[in-house]
């Protein structure tokens, strides 16, 4: 046996039997490696999906609060107010005695600032914009101080040191506002060249002080001018607090505890006052008062755990009023004990008269977080300026510190979706902004418009797509000839492979301005071209057999080619007698004019026009196929009976067909809700919602293609974006995996006919 | 009338209809590519420069010297709107944009005329057309050549001395880039890399004497290298600064342009159809082959089909087997079943997924994940600054190849569905393992479908451009990502790709109406690669499918 293999192989056994153990082995190798490539592909596809996801999670996380430190040494009990710096390693506490007082952040340890006050003693308060770090204190002679608080970094070792100081931009003796009264309640807004103060005296009225700032040329010092001396009209009942907004226009007096009398400071004083507002609901008592960022909304807070955020609208007579924006509730029927609003975000954070604390978003509506933190009524909270470190006491308790992580408060599912009432808007609505100037504003981040454009886009581009796309397939895969179809199928398969940039380009920089100069003709395209076409085929009828023959059946496209070119250019050249006889002669003035329409240059119809032209080559391939692979034994039994070919086409071929058309159409308007470049360069990419096809839109794609190089990464900001990614992820994943279903089914179904 | 019924019974006019349909895809199609081609080609013709006297609405007359680039008939209406007197029962008036260049002197490149309005237009032979370094065109007649200021040359003598004297200015260009961008960039690229070294060698704990020592030498080694290349360029640029050029322009205005300035000079007027023809192909040649210049408006673009070519076969190195192992897995391997079907569902899925959703996978996967991953493990020397977590060619060439995947294992996979049966099974009756047969047999059969489907990736990959804005891609390339420093392919860097520089000098360009022409050049360029590649694939198919048709006999 040995010799026989030896003698066919030249090889011994072992040696074979080496090698068939080696070629096992590469064997089982390859498997395990195809396998493994194999298995990859799922498990890409699964990381697209879960990378997405892991990205958004953190917009729909509920805030969370880390108690980091006990302050023992610090002892002040119901002070004005309490703030912390940039670094969150001081405090200022406003304390209604000795005022100003700064304290180390962790232990509470009085931190020395070696500014002298007036003697006289401290009767109100009063801060101005977070972002100023700028107060103002009243005292019972009259006076007003304006100080702000600043801080000097030094490094001891490695180890920063921050000394705190007090300065006085207005110099350090207090502006007289009151004469022979104390300051009852306080308001002072700074804006920039123009300070006014507001203050009550001990009669309940209310006086308010205008000063210009002049700066000296000489040095930087800062000099008040008084412009001018107001007292404002009796306020109908006791004032509690007075609030000036930010744009020192409104000013609101808290009286009773339960209702807001407003002054428009911008008019003449008997004109001032706008209207007197109940702003609670039955017996509610407002605990809390307080200006969110911006210093344009009110958040009162009750004593039933509700916090209301109002601000000055316009009704539809355009007169002014205080609206009621949306109330956000802790804990139902329990009393707000102390609120603060945050420094760079539209939230605030409240505490309750049970000892929980909530940080809320006013643009989400949302509660980010409620967790029960002391025993007893909360006394203050402080929430540092960016938000990452909160100072809470609650009565006869030590102050605490806490470490917060709230990253993404101001995104939730109804800020999202919902229609929301921002500031300086009349109403409620669908808004995409995603950047202002300043924190002032804050980002409006509805896909609302967005996801509207995209619909819109794909809407338009399948209203020329189908039709065009659809017909096409019926006559390529059903009356074409054979050899005109090996030619015509590449052909428009090639329109595919376009790049969208380029029919992007065209389309905004070609086919648009063409449109707006040509806008009749471009309409009557639309309703010459199908005349033509039937009046050609009527035409051919009638010619003579021989003639007919000269061109047979399935080449017709070949005979309408020329008269699509010829309607094409009949409507460019009847476009301007047809504007000048029905339209004035400016189609585009008489659509803005007579009918209100707005018209952009690169519209929803340029869109539609460009992108259906990228979808066509899809829709056509995948639809032409399933016609053409209806088997031909259905088709010719249908003919055998007597049909002619159009009906055996509607009522054999389509209704066998329908399922691969459908899932042509479906892969068609995944290709079109995804597409970005056509959008991008052919819209003006405003987010509107209007479904006006001479207007512009923007779409999700194109949305994540303009602001992503421009997000910061891990903001709010660049995760909804990936949230809109994966909105079109799984868009298209539901659309194209009921087309692919469909389509195996179909190919199932026509394997056993 | 019956005849007519009949006619309209037998479903004819909807049959008619549906032809419509393809004739007008069929018409676009074709108008598409010929607007393209049109437009892409005709710039680089060298159109004639006219002189004329033009008449404005206000009666005022100015001579006007530039090329017709465009025309078009607009309303009077219109045009009588904006102020233009136009002739009673005048209802259409021709306009045409007129090239003017010499934007430095008016403010514009372009402006529009009536054509009507455009008297004693002739075409003088000396008209020069002087193509800058800056500022577009000028559009002249040249008067003298200048050296260090004094005349050397005026009236015929000066086109030859122009000639030869701007022959001199180029070459000295040349030289200058050349130690621009060549040496002084490699010295630059080896001081930043001495940076780096530092850098690590004090994060390591090991800069000691001796090393720092080490460096200061080699950095006194580059800095006088530096500085003997800093005297010669010196040289040059006194040497360059030579010689200058006095045109006339349409104004009568004196301009002393120096040479250096200079790309090119024609007179195309005076340009016989050969030299034309010969000069088309120069101009277009520089399109594909310079670098541009004045924000990407003018000159070539030549980084950008640099960029795409060397994304694309990084692309493709990674596609194909991913794609090919892939596919090979889910016809000869898997057991067909429901994990297939979901598999290959799958697969088109991921061919269906918007581009741009790619994209932003990328971007926070690969760009920010993974290459900040890279960064902090093995360079951490470069901190605060990125080296892989910032877009780069690689994410772009990776981003891509997962775009292109399904392209590629469908297009393997139809291949692999039509080798028959009988094949497989004859090899492994011959004793042939599973891999062997693979191997030897079906793998070599299903090549042109391999490379039918390498060949769409490419298509696809070359003309997208929304992943790649996220990933990568920037309007100006300060270096080729391949050049003569070590490693000499730098995957961290970012490049520049047609596609994008159509989106970037089209939209993001301020002077839109100079960079048309441009843009519809390179829009050609892509589409002509892109049809090219499609058709050959079609033809690959199409071969393969006789093939096996063949085998099954």
């Amino acid at each position: 046996m040995e010799t026989t293999s030896e003698s066919m192989f030249g090889l011994s056994a072992q040696r074979m039997a080496r090698l068939r153990y080696l070629r096992k082995l590469k064997d089982r190798i390859a498997t395990a490696t195809i396998t493994l490539g194999g298995i990859s592909i799922i498990f890409a596809i699964c990381l697209i999906f879960f990378y997405l996801l892991y990205e958004i999670l953190p917009l729909f996380m509920p805030a969370s609060i880390d108690e980091r430190s006990t302050l023992n040494s610090l002892q002040v009990s119901d002070p004005y107010d309490v703030m912390l710096e940039e670094q969150t390693m001081l405090g200022l506490v406003i304390d209604r005695q000795q005022g100003p007082l700064f304290f180390d952040a962790r232990t509470g340890a009085a931190v020395a600032h070696g500014a002298t006050l007036p003697a006289s003693p401290i009767t109100a308060f009063s801060k101005d914009a977070p972002s100023s770090r700028a107060f103002a204190l009243g005292f019972a002679d009259g006076g007003v101080l304006l100080l702000q608080h600043d801080y000097d970094a030094h490094y001891e070792g490695d180890t920063k040191v921050l000394d705190p100081k007090l300065k006085f931009p207005m110099g350090e003796t207090p502006l007289p506002v009151l004469q022979g009264s104390p300051v009852k309640q306080l308001a002072v807004r700074d804006a920039g060249d123009v300070l006014k103060i507001a203050a009550l005296d001990d009669q309940n009225r209310i006086f308010l002080k205008v000063f210009e700032k002049v700066e000296s040329f000489m040095s930087d010092e800062v000099t008040l001018e008084e412009l001018d001396t107001i007292q404002l009209p009796t306020a109908s009942a006791p004032v509690d607090q007075i609030l000036m907004s930010l744009d020192q226009r409104w000013l609101f007096l808290l009286e009773n505890r339960n209702q807001i009398e407003i002054f428009d400071l911008r008019k003449a004083p008997d004109q001032m006052r706008v209207g007197l507002v109940h702003v609670t609901e039955g017996e509610a008592r407002i605990t809390r008062a307080e200006f969110l960022l911006g210093g344009f909304s009110l958040l009162l807070a009750d004593d039933q755990g509700r916090i209301a955020q109002w601000f000055m609208a316009r009704d539809t007579h355009g007169a002014d009023y205080m609206a009621r924006v949306r109330t956000l509730e802790l804990e139902p029927g329990v009393a707000i004990t102390s609120l603060q609003s945050e420094h760079r975000r539209k939230g605030f954070v409240a505490g309750d008269a049970n000892g929980n604390v909530g940080i809320f978003n006013t643009t989400a509506e949302r509660l980010a977080l409620d967790e029960k933190v002391t025993t007893g009524a909360l006394e203050w909270i402080a929430m540092a300026p960016r938000g990452d470190v909160m100072l809470l006491k609650g009565v006869g308790q030590q102050a605490l510190n806490f470490e917060v992580d709230n990253e993404h408060p101001e995104v939730s599912w109804s800020s999202l979706w919902g229609e929301v009432w921002y500031e300086r808007y009349e109403e409620p609505d669908y808004i995409w902004q995603s950047s202002s100037a300043n924190n002032d504003n804050e980002p409006k981040f509805s896909l609302m418009p967005v996801t509207f454009g995209t619909l819109k886009a794909a809407f338009y581009a399948m209203l020329v797509a189908i039709p065009l796309s659809i017909c096409g397939a019926i006559y390529t895969a059903y009356f074409m000839a054979p050899r005109l179809r090996t030619k015509v199928k590449p052909a428009i398969e090639l329109m595919g492979a376009v790049p969208t940039v380029i029919l992007g380009f065209l389309a905004g920089l070609w086919l648009a301005p063409l449109v707006e100069a040509n806008l009749p003709g471009m309409l009557s395209i639309l309703i010459l071209t199908p005349i033509l076409c039937l009046v050609t085929a009527l035409v051919w009828s009638q010619l003579p057999l021989g003639a007919r023959t000269f061109i047979p059946d399935g080449w017709v496209p070949l005979i309408l080619a020329p008269v699509v070119v010829l309607s094409g250019w009949i409507s460019m050249e009847i476009s301007e007698p047809l504007e000048h006889m029905f339209f004035g002669g400016n189609m585009r003035q008489w659509l803005t004019h007579d009918l209100g329409i707005d018209f952009d240059q690169r519209n929803s119809m340029i869109v539609g026009i460009a992108m259906g032209f990228a979808v066509i080559p899809s829709i056509f391939s995948i639809a032409e196929d399933a016609i053409f692979a209806v088997p031909k034994s259905l088709t010719q039994g249908s003919l055998a009976l007597g049909a002619t070919p159009w009906q055996t086409l509607v009522r054999v071929i389509l209704p066998t067909a329908s399922p691969g058309i459908f899932s042509a159409l479906m892969i068609g308007l995944g290709r079109a809700v995804g597409e970005t470049m056509i959008v991008l360069m052919a819209t003006g990419n405003t987010p509107i919602m209007d479904m006006n096809i001479f207007e512009g839109l923007r779409t999700l794609s194109a949305n994540i293609a303009v602001e992503m190089p421009e997000a910061e990464v891990d903001s709010s900001h660049f995760r909804i974006l990936f949230l809109s990614g994966l909105v079109l992820f799984v868009f298209t994943f539901i659309v194209n995996t009921s087309a692919e279903i469909v389509r195996q089914r179909l190919r199932t179904k026509y394997g056993s006919l | 009338m019956n005849n007519l019924r009949d006619w309209y019974r037998k479903g004819e006019p909807w049959v008619w209809l549906n032809a419509g349909a393809v004739a007008i895809n069929i018409v676009m199609v074709v108008g598409l590519l010929g607007l393209i081609a049109v437009r892409g080609l005709g710039h680089y013709w060298p159109h004639a420069v006219v002189d004329g006297i033009y008449t404005h609405p206000d009666g005022s007359e100015q001579r006007i010297v530039g090329e017709i680039s465009d025309e078009e008939w607009v309303p009077a209406s219109r045009l009588r709107e904006s102020g233009a007197e136009v002739p009673e029962g005048q209802d259409v008036v021709q306009r045409i944009l007129v090239k003017t260049g010499n934007r430095d002197l008016t403010g514009q490149d372009f402006r529009w005329l009536i054509a009507d309005e455009l008297r004693n237009a002739s075409e003088p032979e000396a008209v020069m057309v002087i193509e800058r370094r800056e500022w577009g065109n000028y559009y002249g007649y040249l008067k003298q050549v200048k050296e260090q200021g004094t005349v050397v040359a005026s009236g015929d003598t000066a086109l030859t001395e122009l000639q030869t004297r701007l022959e001199r200015a180029l070459a000295l260009h040349e030289q200058i880039r050349g130690i621009e961008t060549g040496a002084i960039g490699t010295i630059n690229y080896e001081l930043e890399e001495l940076r780096l070294r530092e850098r690590s060698l004090s994060l390591k704990g090991a800069l000691d004497a001796n090393a720092q020592r080490e460096l200061a030498e080699e950095r006194a080694g580059l800095d006088a290298r530096y500085n003997a290349l800093h005297a010669q360029l010196n040289e040059l640029y006194a040497q360059i600064k030579r010689d200058s050029l006095v045109a006339e322009n349409m104004a009568g205005v004196e301009t002393d342009i120096p040479l250096e300035r200079v790309v090119q000079f024609y007179q195309p007027n005076a340009m016989s159809l050969p030299v034309k023809i010969g000069f088309y192909f120069h101009q277009f040649w520089g399109f594909l082959s310079d670098e541009p210049r004045e924000a990407n408006t003018e000159g070539g673009v030549f980084p950008a089909i640099f960029g795409t070519v060397l994304m694309v076969l990084l692309m493709s190195i990674i596609v194909t087997p991913f794609g090919v192992v892939a596919a090979v897995y889910l016809r000869e391997y898997a057991k067909q079943g429901a994990m297939t079907r979901i598999i290959r569902i799958a697969v088109n899925n991921l061919a269906g997924v918007p581009s741009i959703v790619y994209g932003v996978f990328g971007l926070g996967f690969f760009v920010y994940f993974m290459g900040g991953s890279i960064d902090s493990l093995f360079y951490p020397e470069a901190s605060p600054a990125p080296v892989f977590g910032t877009p780069g060619l690689m994410w772009a060439s990776i981003t891509l190849s997962l775009l292109t995947l399904p392209v590629v294992i469908v297009a393997t996979e139809e291949g692999l569905t039509r080798i028959p049966k009988s094949i497989r099974e004859g090899s492994l009756a011959l004793g042939a393992t599973k891999f062997e047969t693979l191997w030897k047999v079906i793998l070599p059969m299903s090549s042109p479908a391999m490379m039918t489907g390498l060949i769409l990736a490419i298509a696809r990959a070359a003309g997208e451009v929304a992943p790649l804005m996220l990933v990568g891609v920037v309007k100006l390339a300060p270096t080729l990502p391949l050049d003569g420093n070590f490693p000499f392919l730098h995957l961290e860097r970012k490049f520049m790709h047609l596609g994008f520089h159509i989106y970037d000098v089209g939209f993001q360009s301020p002077n839109v109406e100079a960079a048309r022409p441009l843009v519809y050049a390179t829009a050609f360029l892509l589409v002509a690669v892109i049809v090219v590649l499609n058709l050959s694939a079609i033809l690959i198919r199409n071969r393969l499918r006789e093939r096996y048709r063949e085998l099954e006999n």
